[in-house]
């Protein structure tokens, strides 16, 4: 007899609601579009619990609450209660800035069901260079009241060359915080992230290490701490099942309400996502065009179209394709079937030394550095 | 595994009736398990209360065409296995 079965497919299983783009934080690894500053117009409180309401009719059973940082929006109480009403399982992906222990409790007592915290290192100094902010301290006492008011408390920790050679000591602080589940999320190259990737990406020897100290703790506290440790896949050999396939699971919906098949895809030109201001879930979902376009394997080309793996990676990410190719319809460069994937093992090459690049500038993600890139495109 | 056992669900996890998978899942940060009907039938048994022989006389008279103790048992020692119940 087993549990679980894994056919869950044609719903969108998972809501990711992307609050609004405002942070106090500026990482230069950030997922967000590097337009952040062209999002003026934040859904209203009654648009989400209209996006919460009508994505659970077709099936959404987690809730993500995202951004940007989330707890920006004074109306987040109201929006956790109404995902609880409604039957949601809801994260909080959260730096931890802009909650008090009073909040921690009042989103428990809306309904709230875990909290993520993120964390940009395991040290003050390194921590606050990172989030361009002094938060360190105050992440550690949110995460203690997290615990304190038993949530399950994932930490989510972005690695990449400036911390990778700290991954120990960022183990040895998520164990001290009593973590439940501990992200070690290599950086993926999209948004700021893509353009920091000269001071971002990891060398091989780095990260071989890395891999390895995260190895010896997922044994040590295999019944205490789930610890995820996710490679770059700049180095891998097959692309990532990016999304589970494009429409098949997962739904984000934007500030501005445009829905995304991922919290990327709007980085594909020529797509017009549809925005929930006009259109229902249900439609978005099931008959825009944009939803459609990638979904299933009839628009794949030559390698993935008749590759045996496709059922399995789905051809790898579109955004990345788009990325690095020029073409979102081409194989994810990272797959060695690519024609394109020497051109990215070669970049992958050039960045391997380390002390050559420790000095290269980053390019910290806030609203004014937006809006100078956006100038300098137009 | 003693039948005297008062099995629990992990607060980590939450057991809750999916209408739109016709089943019960269990969802917890970031992620679910959609179960199969036994699992479901057992899970929703486990309710801090009552014993594994409890909850096995109960499905026993739910359907008494077959014997499920062995059945019962290796479930809830891989539910605990996977950290779905509380060790």
């Amino acid at each position: 007899m087993v549990g679980s079965t894994a056919n869950l497919s044609g719903m969108p299983l998972w809501l990711l609601a992307e609050l609004t783009y405002r942070c106090p934080l500026q990482c230069p690894y950030c997922s967000n579009p590097l337009e952040i500053a062209s999002y003026k117009n934040e859904l209203s409180t009654d648009d989400w619990l209209k996006v919460l309401r009508e994505a659970r009719k077709l099936g959404a059973m987690q809730l993500g609450l995202s951004g940007g940082e989330p707890l920006v929006r004074k109306d987040l109480e109201l929006i956790v209660k109404e995902g609880a009403d409604l039957g949601y399982y809801s994260n909080l992906i959260t730096s931890g800035v802009g909650m008090d222990e009073e909040r921690v409790v009042a989103l428990k007592e809306a309904g709230l069901d875990h909290i993520q915290i993120s964390f940009q290192a395991s040290d003050k100094e390194l921590n606050d260079f990172l989030g361009g902010t002094s938060s360190f301290q105050h992440k550690l006492d949110m995460a203690r009241a997290v615990k304190a008011n038993n949530y399950p408390m994932v930490l989510n920790i972005v690695i990449h060359r400036q911390n990778i050679d700290h991954i120990e000591d960022i183990l040895k602080m998520t164990v001290e915080l009593k973590a439940d589940y501990v992200e070690l999320a290599s950086t993926q190259y999209y948004g700021w992230s893509a353009l920091n990737v000269n001071s971002l990406l990891p060398s091989r020897e780095q990260l071989e290490r890395a891999e390895s100290i995260a190895h010896a703790y997922q044994d040590q506290y295999r019944n205490k701490m789930k610890i995820l440790y996710i490679v770059p896949d700049y180095y891998e050999t097959r692309p990532k099942a990016c999304m589970n396939g494009w429409g098949s699971v997962f739904l984000t919906i934007a500030p501005d309400g445009r829905a995304l098949p991922c919290h990327a895809a709007a980085s594909i030109p020529d797509i017009e996502f549809p925005n929930v201001k006009d259109r229902s879930i249900n439609y978005i979902w099931n008959d825009s065009d944009a939803f459609n376009k990638f979904r299933g394997f009839g628009w794949m080309k030559d390698p993935c179209r008749t590759c045996p793996e496709k059922e399995k990676d789905f051809g790898g990410c579109r955004c990345q394709a788009f990325k690095l190719t020029g073409d979102a319809t081409n194989a994810d460069p990272v797959c060695s079937k690519s024609p394109h994937h020497q051109k990215l093992s070669d970049k992958v090459a050039g960045l391997q030394d380390v002390h050559q690049l420790q000095g290269a500038p980053i390019v910290f993600r806030n609203m004014s550095n937006s809006k100078s890139l956006s100038d300098n495109s137009d | 595994m003693s039948e005297d056992r008062i099995p629990e669900i992990n607060s980590f996890f939450r057991l809750q009736w999916e209408e739109a998978q016709n089943s019960f899942v269990l969802l917890y940060p970031e992620g679910m398990v959609k179960l199969s009907q036994s699992a479901g039938e057992i899970l929703k048994r486990i309710n801090g209360k009552s014993s594994v022989q409890d909850i096995i006389r109960d499905l026993q008279s739910a359907f008494p065409d077959v014997d499920l103790t062995s059945d019962v048992i290796t479930f809830i020692n891989q539910a605990t296995e996977n950290g779905w119940l509380n060790r």
